[in-house]
């Protein structure tokens, strides 16, 4: 299966990554922030569907889920929200969210629509690979949908292995042992855990998130894998800056 | 049909175990392990021993003549409420403590809504000296104080999920999120018979024993294993789970659950999972729970907070799915009502959540020959500040 987001991997470059929480810092901003983050040189884009018990997400994620919420994101305020959105950006678009949300839209429903929206991938964490693997797989693939697998550094190698033969974009590669933005830097844990994973030789590009905020955690998370994530540090940015800031972070980065 | 779980933790359609992969390690040694070690010799003998020697089981099974003359039936209440820790959440801690230390763990991490089985968890971690933090909803906090004062005494650490509704599906997201900051040296010890599999199945089998002490009690009593009825009172169900396994797939024996509809099933103030929810995912299985058109778990209420959860566990999804189990829910006034009728008649002040099973009156006629056994699943000191303000005691 080929689209935008195996397009990007290919590239030679690392590709820098960039969640937010749709609805968050406001609600109708969503469009905007996408085309800020495409303009400014990311390469790919995870749009945060938010939901009200975000298990996998720390403070920084949970609260802006809370406000999303608040604000009046859905479902269906999101497809709305996007339905244009490839008349004007190119970008691999992911949206990343638990999986009761898409369950009670309807799976085939919200795959359907990513479709016609043009969204290449999804990003589950609560949808494990056996269960995806028994009801879900065919749906997403006949919708062109990357389904995104995440691996930690308690991850058995023979189930690396199969969520290896299982993927079909990326891998999302956990950094540590945690929630998201739980970590500060990364430390030699860190780095013989990448080395490790590296010298598996997977088919499947790695991509690290969780606890990548800066140049220095980006250039440590990609010296061996393919790009890096990064999600609660920009909407800390958001929550800091409002939206019109986009370039300032990004150049943070790199 | 089966109402046990099957080997992927599925009872019909609920069930599984929809976790994210940084859970999985540990969940996965977890269900490989489970079945082994809970029924070798060794581990059954110091389980059961502790059961008795520092839990006081078996717990009587009591005619409440009082209460059976009240309501025009025979009624026999199920006394888990003398439990050493004074609810039916230890058997289920003793339980995973053990099975904790055979998996070498050394850390132990719990969540709690009324303080129960966050004090039974403290309680058992006291015993093996082992590491405690419990997590507990703020707005619980502040209503179970006598509980939160209890675990700190036994050396835990009460930590306040301050997130969301602030009471025990925010407490079991914070328990969970531990757990992925500590996958090596951390076992969760879930308190009810939810979250993803085994547990549901393994805090189900320990809690069994309710129901098959009751066997055994009921056929020295009434010269039949087999009551007419089994009634809890259900949140998550764990009591529930252990008051029927026996009866499960013993089709004369009428399977009752008891709701928490808080100030009315459609006052948009309860906890009435059965009437009020979907199948969804919730704290990591398949299951009916209550939430919004897209998917947004609901903030539940109820006065009682061990039974203020928005989800019910899956076992009880398919009882009720199947029709196996009759469903009924009882509001705040109700329970009440019952847990003062049940003081004055019998002399036992129950817990607030078990007050719900006692309402089952208001809801059902029982015929006069009807063998009724009411799991009691907890005492009711922890809710004496509410009581107090409920009556104007004081």
């Amino acid at each position: 299966m080929s689209n935008r987001i195996t397009s990007k991997l290919q590239e030679d470059k690392k590709l820098l990554s960039i969640y937010f929480t749709a609805g968050y810092p406001t609600l109708n901003e969503t469009v905007k922030i996408i085309e800020d983050l495409e303009k400014n040189g990311v390469d790919m884009i995870e749009i945060g569907l938010p939901f009200s018990d975000p298990l996998a997400d720390g403070p920084t994620i949970q609260e802006s889920s809370t406000a999303a919420l608040k604000n009046g994101m859905t479902t269906e305020v999101l497809f709305n929200q996007l339905k244009d959105i490839r008349k004007t950006v190119s970008i691999p678009l992911i949206i990343m969210g638990y999986f009761n949300p898409m369950l009670q839209y309807g799976v085939e429903a919200f795959c359907k629509k990513c479709q016609e929206i043009g969204i290449d991938g999804l990003i589950l964490p609560d949808l494990p690979l056996d269960i995806y693997q028994e009801d879900y797989e065919a749906i997403f693939r006949k919708y062109g949908l990357l389904n995104v697998f995440l691996i930690t550094p308690q991850t058995s190698e023979a189930r690396i292995r199969k969520i290896d033969d299982a993927s079909n974009g990326f891998i999302y590669m956990v950094s540590s042992a945690s929630v998201t933005g739980s970590k500060s830097g990364f430390g030699q844990e860190q780095e013989s855990y990448f080395e490790r994973i590296a010298a598996m030789n997977l088919n499947t590009p790695q991509i690290v998130g969780f606890g990548i905020k800066d140049k220095e955690t980006f250039k440590q998370a990609t010296k061996t894998a393919k790009g890096a994530i990064i999600g609660s540090a920009f909407i800390k940015h958001l929550t800091a800056n409002g939206t019109g800031k986009t370039a300032d972070f990004v150049n943070l980065i790199r | 049909m089966n109402y046990n779980a099957d080997e992927k933790g599925y009872y019909g359609e609920f069930g599984g175990a929809y976790i994210p992969e940084m859970l999985y390690p540990n969940v996965e040694e977890l269900r490989q392990n489970y079945i082994k070690l809970m029924y070798e010799d060794s581990f059954q003998k110091e389980f059961n021993q502790l059961l008795k020697d520092y839990v006081g089981r078996p717990s009587p099974l009591y005619f409440a003549k009082r209460l059976s003359e009240k309501h025009g039936c025979k009624i026999y209440l199920k006394r888990e409420d003398l439990n050493h820790t004074g609810a039916h959440k230890v058997n289920n801690t003793i339980g995973q403590i053990l099975m904790a230390q055979k998996l070498g763990k050394t850390r132990i991490i719990a969540e709690t809504g009324a303080g129960q089985h966050g004090v039974a968890t403290a309680t058992v971690c006291a015993l093996m000296g082992m590491e405690c933090i419990v997590y507990m909803g703020e707005i619980d906090i502040a209503r179970q104080a006598p509980n939160v004062a209890r675990m700190k005494m036994l050396g835990a650490e009460v930590r306040p999920a301050k997130s969301g509704s602030r009471t025990l599906k925010d407490a079991t997201n914070e328990a969970i999120r531990d757990w992925i900051n500590n996958p090596v040296d951390t076992h969760y010890i879930i308190g009810s018979a939810i979250g993803p599999h085994p547990y549901p199945d393994m805090v189900t089998r320990f809690q069994s024993v309710i129901s098959e002490e009751i066997k055994w009690q009921l056929k020295e009593k009434e010269g039949r294993e087999n009551p007419d009825y089994v009634v809890a009172c259900i949140g998550g169900g764990s009591n529930a789970a252990g008051t029927y396994y026996h009866f499960l797939h013993e089709p004369e024996v009428g399977i009752i659950a008891v709701e928490a509809a808080g100030k009315g099933v459609n006052s948009g103030e309860s906890a009435a999972t059965s009437a009020l929810g979907k199948v969804g995912i919730i704290h990591g299985c398949k299951t009916m729970l209550m939430q919004t058109t897209d998917g947004q778990i609901t903030e539940p209420y109820s006065i009682s907070a061990g039974l203020d959860y928005p989800g019910v566990g899956p076992m009880h999804s398919h009882l009720y799915k199947s029709g196996r189990a009759e469903f009924y829910s009882a509001t705040d006034d109700e329970a009440m009502a019952a847990g003062l009728e049940l003081s004055q008649l019998e002399g036992i002040i129950p817990a607030i959540e078990t007050g719900h099973a006692f309402a089952i009156f208001e809801h059902k006629k029982f015929k006069k020959d009807d063998v009724v056994v009411i799991s009691l699943s907890g005492r009711g000191d922890k809710d004496l500040n509410t009581y107090i303000d409920y009556f104007k005691l004081a």
